[in-house]
């Protein structure tokens, strides 16, 4: 209600314009998506009509619509999921704005009132963001104020409750949001370092959480602080990142109730110039879970953002088994080289070959006892101590893959992907007692060019490994037409199932239509139970079989 | 009370009248040296400018930039053009951005929407989303999804944008 009055003056104040500056001086864009799934029963994959219980069709709609005029911006987000598509949390069903703002910005100064996305650092200790058509979004709604008293400096201010499904905040139904951060390019600040080869920027924040303890056993902390520094050192091809992230103790239910304190650290090394890249990154994460409701343990009211660092695969295959970091602890690496060969030379060919290196692992934390009468992770106790430096041997995820990028000749150019993949199916998707995965993955992704609009493009994929749901192969034919249309038939097989009844295909027949920023696109066929993720969320898919549409425009 | 925000929202809308063109809002995203950029200093002295939106696990996306790259040379001496290319990677591969595309060779200006900021501001839903801009930083079109060849379409429209055809 408050926001809507918010709203109201900002909207009345425009009284004091005239027409002709409206017309002169605004600008509105936007963009509209829908995606429709139209479900059928199919036996083969264990889709009947009472598991679809009447809801044969599942449609997600979304409007968004920014509205400028000089300084002053406001903007909103319409959402109807009536029924929200399969694999949606059911608790997604709903429609209205959850997504709705008002900003003024100057040079010095820029508020916002109502719902907005924000990071400080890395996410570590806090970070709002949306993926809505993958159903993710922990939007704060309150008020953020970013002051910039000089150039180089940077202050920001927040506070607010989040989003939580269609559920409104009411006094104590969950925590208050409220943090600050401040960020400083030492180059731009400090006198005598404007012209300094090496550039500088460092960073603090503090988040602290407040909900009320009504536990009628434990006596809970009702705020929760917790506070991060970064460090980001520039020196010509090389760049060093580091962030240290400390929570005290927030017993939740992520871990357990525990009054251990928390802690995260990311770090990251690279060298890159034209031709070669090379990074590593290190990461430790100790008791770190943070969310606005410390009773929930879903993929809900997380208040902070814990980066999973292994390569996000792009093909079918080698997404199906991707990785989801383990808040309650993990310490992992990633290697990646980036290098083109030149054009010329024996193994860079007429154009250059495009070579990829990357290997990841995350092992679990070692955790030791406090002492001899308590059990590690024993609910409120403090739980278990842990040596920064000690890794257990308990490996969660290990991923080393190669790729090569290849032109042959004008028309022809393809991609080969080879992966080893070890995966703790047990602790990332929760299948617990299945044993750890282990397969090796290959791809191959030929485009020919027929004409100059007119190409097709083939993937093969094959997924070897003796556990889970065995061997799969994967086949993909596309036909475009460029800019504007596609046509696509695929396959994928779990020709090695150990069960023989479940060694099922998985067909889709797909075309689409692309006008400027318009897509129209029909998929038909069978998607096979899996996990989709896109730019950092995954989500699970249920099996499901009949007709998807999506419907995108932008303006 | 929320019927009649929505309807005074709506009707300042319509009152403004949908223009097809809008200047580049202005966010604080970062560069690959971890400097604070405003996208509203965007610019190529009023040349056009493609403004391109893509991630490290956007297979497509890096389709698309590796056939620019390729031409990129030959498009610049002909007509000024300056292509940005815009990652949205989130922290989880913000680290990887710059040795992935000095690796391939892009010789673009890259910029971090780490929270996807710019990303709302602009409006994109999906990637690759390419954006042509004029030298005012005005969209001219803008197109989503990309295929083999779809550069020369493009291109013919920057030309067309130069003043060259």
């Amino acid at each position: 209600m408050k926001k809507n009055l918010f709203f109201l003056i900002f909207i009345l104040s425009f009284g004091t314009l005239n027409a002709q500056d409206f017309i002169n001086n605004s600008t509105v864009n936007g963009s509209f998506q829908v995606d429709a799934q139209f479900y059928r029963p199919d036996a083969v994959i264990g889709i009947t009509d009472s598991s679809i219980a009447g809801r044969k069709l599942g449609i997600n709609g979304y409007g968004n619509i920014i509205y400028t005029l000089g300084n002053f911006k406001a903007g909103m987000r319409y959402e109807a999921m009536l029924t929200p598509i399969a694999g949606f949390d059911p608790r997604q069903e709903g429609n209205g704005f959850p997504y709705l703002w008002a900003s003024y910005s100057s040079d010095f100064v820029d508020v916002t009132v109502g719902n907005f996305y924000e990071q400080f650092g890395n996410g570590l200790i806090f970070r709002t963001y949306e993926e809505w058509t993958l159903g993710y979004d922990n939007s704060m709604n309150g008020m953020r104020v970013v002051l910039n008293p000089a150039k180089g400096i940077s202050l920001k201010g927040i506070y607010g409750s989040q989003r939580y499904y269609w559920q409104k905040f009411e006094r104590n139904n969950r925590g208050i949001v409220r943090g600050l951060d401040a960020e400083m390019n030492l180059n731009e600040v400090v006198k005598g370092m404007e012209s300094s080869p090496v550039l500088i920027t460092v960073g603090a924040s503090a988040v602290s959480k407040y909900q009320r303890d009504a536990d009628p056993v434990y006596n809970l902390p009702e705020n929760v602080g917790s506070f991060a520094g970064r460090l980001n050192i520039g020196a010509g091809n090389f760049n060093l990142m580091t962030e240290y992230a400390h929570k005290i103790n927030d017993p939740a239910a992520m871990n357990n109730f525990i009054y251990k304190e928390g802690h995260a650290m990311l770090s990251s090394l690279s060298y890159s110039r034209s031709g070669i890249g090379v990074v590593l990154q290190l990461k430790r994460v100790d008791n770190m879970g943070f969310k606005s409701d410390r009773s929930v343990s879903g993929n809900a009211l997380d208040i902070n953002f814990l980066p999973p660092i292994n390569r996000t695969h792009a093909y079918s295959l080698t997404g199906k088994y991707p990785y989801a970091t383990q808040p309650n602890g993990e310490m992992g690496l990633q290697f990646q080289l980036n290098y083109k060969i030149p054009k010329g030379t024996l193994l860079g060919g007429k154009y250059g070959t495009g070579i990829a290196v990357n290997f990841s692992q995350v092992n679990d934390i070692m955790r030791t006892a406090v002492n001899d009468t308590t059990k590690i992770g024993q609910e409120g106790t403090l739980g278990y101590t842990s040596d920064f430096f000690k890794v257990s041997d308990h490996i969660f995820f290990r991923d080393l893959n190669f790729e090569v990028d290849k032109r042959f000749s004008n028309k022809l150019k393809g991609t080969f992907q080879y992966m080893n993949l070890l995966y703790d199916i047990a602790t990332i998707e929760g299948h617990a007692g299945d044993p750890v995965v282990e397969a090796n993955l290959f791809v191959v992704d030929f485009t020919y060019r027929l004409t100059t609009r007119k190409a097709i493009r083939t993937e093969l994929q094959g997924l070897w490994t003796k556990q889970d749901e065995g061997d799969w192969a994967a086949v993909m034919v596309e036909y475009t037409i460029a800019p504007k249309w596609f046509f696509a038939l695929a396959d994928q097989y779990n020709y090695g199932n150990p069960d023989k009844d479940h060694r099922n295909h998985y067909y889709t027949v797909s075309a689409g239509f692309t006008r400027e920023a318009s897509r129209v696109a029909l998929t038909f066929g069978r998607q096979a139970e899996g996990v989709v993720c896109v730019g950092g969320v995954c989500r699970q898919v249920p099996a499901s079989s009949g007709l998807t549409l999506t419907l995108t425009t932008n303006f | 009370m929320k019927k009649i925000l929505i309807l005074a929202f709506v009707s300042m809308f319509i009152s403004v009248a949908f223009s097809q063109e809008s200047a580049i809002p202005k966010v604080i995203i970062k560069t690959l040296d971890g400097k604070n950029f405003n996208t509203s200093e965007i610019a190529n002295d009023g040349k056009p400018i493609i403004l391109s939106f893509w991630a490290i696990w956007c297979k497509p996306c890096q389709k698309e930039l590796d056939a620019f790259m390729e031409h990129y040379e030959e498009w610049q001496a002909e007509t000024g053009v300056k292509i940005y290319a815009v990652s949205i990677d989130d922290s989880r591969s913000t680290a990887r951005v710059a040795p992935l595309a000095k690796g391939k060779g892009w010789d673009f200006d890259i910029l971090l929407d780490a929270n996807g900021d710019f990303k709302r501001a602009m409006n994109v839903n999906m990637i690759p989303h390419t954006f042509l801009l004029d030298g005012k930083g005005n969209v001219v079109s803008q197109h989503t999804s990309y295929f083999e060849g779809a550069e020369f379409e493009l291109y013919e429209k920057v030309k067309k944008l130069a003043g060259k055809k």
